[in-house]
């Protein structure tokens, strides 16, 4: 069976059910969160860009920030039949791509990012089952609905699966 | 209203692109100086895009691309990339230090050459901005990814915070010989200096 992967752009947010598999390439300081219900085999996936709506003006879209996207995932994930009690979660991202000599607060997004996602599954009472997060390097992440792996791509850092 | 690249009328962009052709005229002419060697410059196309379509220029957003990032301060601030996809890098250092390199591996030579390179690009891209304009620039020491395009343009996509927002890329094509590089520089000003921009160039 051909199953069609479905790309998660920047900023964006999709459920979906059993065959799929969600793709987000090239994924560097923003968080990708992949979250899965084993029993329905519902999978969903969040490509986070920043760790609070609070803290912007222009706050809009909700699929950009930690605080909110993560809850829109989790009402798209039931809403195609997922029971919020089975979610767990896999995530990956948050990299700082450049060290400069005076470091800046922004240069931390990565971190902050991976800090912010961390707070708000604990906050739904989402278990993160694996991840692979941090270092200097990009990388392209595949989830599967048929088991929630996650199939994860860089350059030069190798390829894994979790 | 907020100033931005997408809202600019038709004489602004005019100026701002001129301004792009000056720059990387300036800053090839700094390169060929450098390397004593007769460079040939093609016409820069300059573009208005959206940060999250740039990685479509390279091929994608897992395209190997090497990244050169710079901070402006002083009468205008903002931001500064210099990007060349993964075979004009090696044609670069080849022409910079000889040897072709095959792989994808450079080594610390390769990367401090590389990096001072997007410092010279930038340099002489931003002392043109400050001849024209009158302004005071610094530029700040440029810091070196090479990885997927997307992960790269990630750093300046989340620092401007939305991704509707849009950047000016002067792409570049230059020669020595036989040698081509495709460079491309990514212009982006804070909102705050964009109107001090424009009103230094005439065209508030």
């Amino acid at each position: 069976m051909t199953v069609v992967m479905t790309k998660i752009g920047i900023a964006e947010v999709r459920a979906a059910k059993d065959p799929a598999v969600l793709v987000t390439l090239g994924l560097g300081s923003c968080v990708g969160v992949c979250l899965y219900d084993s029993k329905k085999k519902v999978i969903g996936m969040a490509h986070i860009m920043l760790p609070s709506s609070k803290e912007i003006k222009n706050n809009a879209n909700k699929a950009k920030f930690a605080d909110t996207a993560i809850d829109m995932l989790i009402e798209e994930m039931e809403a195609i039949g997922a029971d919020r009690k089975s979610i767990t979660a896999k995530i990956a991202g948050g990299a700082q791509m450049f060290s400069f000599k005076s470091s800046n607060e922004f240069l931390r997004t990565g971190e902050r990012n991976v800090e912010a996602v961390r707070r708000e599954l604990g906050r739904h009472r989402v278990e993160i089952v694996a991840e692979d997060v941090g270092g200097n390097y990009g990388r392209t992440i595949e989830f599967y609905s048929h088991d929630g792996s996650l199939s994860i791509r860089t350059i030069g850092h190798g390829t894994k699966v979790i | 209203m907020e100033l931005n690249y997408e809202n600019l009328n038709s004489m602004q962009l005019d100026v701002l692109k001129e301004l792009g052709n000056i720059g990387a005229g300036n800053a090839v002419t700094a390169l060929s100086k450098m390397l004593n060697k007769k460079i040939n410059m093609e016409v820069p196309q300059v573009r208005i895009l959206e940060l999250a379509e740039v990685s479509e220029v390279f091929g994608g957003a897992e395209a190997p691309v090497t990244g050169i990032y710079l901070r402006m301060e002083g009468d205008i601030s903002g931001n500064i990339m210099f990007l060349l996809p993964m075979e004009s890098s090696r044609v670069l250092l080849d022409m910079l230090m000889g040897g072709y390199r095959d792989g994808d591996e450079f080594d610390e030579m390769d990367l401090s050459a590389l990096e001072e390179i997007g410092n010279i690009l930038a340099g002489s891209y931003t002392s043109s901005l400050a001849a024209m304009t009158g302004m005071n620039i610094r530029v700040s020491v440029p810091a070196l990814a090479i990885d997927m395009a997307g992960a790269v343009l990630s750093v300046p996509i989340i620092q401007f915070g939305h991704i509707g927002d849009s950047v000016m890329l002067i792409e570049t094509h230059f020669s020595e010989g036989n040698k081509h590089v495709k460079g491309n520089l990514l212009l982006i000003p804070d909102v705050e200096s964009f109107v001090n921009l424009l009103e230094k160039l005439g065209v508030a």
